[in-house]
């Protein structure tokens, strides 16, 4: 899938993953994409929680290798 | 939707207990909330410009493991039980732990303190030094970062009061 912005969080724990995440999405437009990469296991759960409570839409989570890539659509 | 709003009072001066109401704040902040945190007794620490005073003290605290973070994997798998008596004796234990903690928190991918309160003024965290605790403990509004406001308790529960979530740390 497409996306419009790129964030490489790898290496990074809690909660940097997710702070890194609202900053990034801050400089894209509503509808835009944010693709993540992290190596958190954490994150997983974080960043569905952080879509349901800031109504962004979580658009696709996956794994490889211990490495977890994250879909976010802008609210 | 109304926005949400989140109290912290944070009561401890350590490097260990710096980071739960810096990584609450942050977090809380990124999700939308409106967040205050109190910042009294030993907590005022947290707000000083200079964040290298603080130091984690292994000393009496039996729930913190003890390891090393260098060396091959066997040797940072053992957990350094120091009797208590002896790292009350040895000088300088509490800076050593101390830089052994930082070492572990950077090998971690953990953000420093440092950097989680600059996200927290970052996000318009709003941080209140109790003024009692700084008139108790001589400190000087000189020793803390600008844009601190100081007040008492009623200026806490005027907010808290209003708060979704409210937590004593």
């Amino acid at each position: 899938m497409n996306y419009d912005k790129e964030l490489d969080a790898r290496g990074l724990n809690c909660p940097l993953p997710i702070l890194r995440t609202k900053k990034s999405l801050g400089e894209l437009q509503s509808g835009q994409v944010l693709k993540v990469s992290s190596t958190d296991p954490g994150s997983v759960k974080d960043m569905q929680a952080f879509a349901r409570q800031t109504g962004n839409e979580l658009l696709s989570t996956a794994e490889s290798g211990g490495e977890f890539i994250f879909l976010l659509r802008k609210h | 939707m109304e926005t949400k709003k989140m109290a912290l009072i944070a009561t401890k001066g350590t490097l260990d207990w710096a980071y739960p109401p810096f990584i609450l704040a942050s977090t809380a902040a990124a999700l939308g909330y409106e967040v205050q945190i109190f910042f009294t007794f030993y907590g005022l620490q947290l707000l000083r410009k200079d964040l290298s005073v603080l130091k984690v003290s292994p000393l009496g605290n039996p729930g913190m493991p003890m390891k090393m973070p260098f060396g091959p994997t066997w040797f940072k798998g053992i957990n350094w039980n120091v009797p208590n008596a002896v790292q009350a004796l040895v000088p300088g234990y509490e800076t050593v732990a101390t830089a052994l903690m930082k070492k572990t928190i950077a090998n971690n991918g953990v953000a420093t303190i440092p950097e989680l309160r600059g996200l927290c003024i970052e996000a318009d965290v709003k941080m209140i030094g109790c003024q009692m605790t700084v008139e108790l403990f001589g400190f000087d509004h000189a020793d803390f970062i600008e844009g601190i406001e100081y007040a008492g308790a009623a200026a806490f529960f005027e907010f808290a009061g209003e708060t979704d979530i409210c937590l004593f740390v």
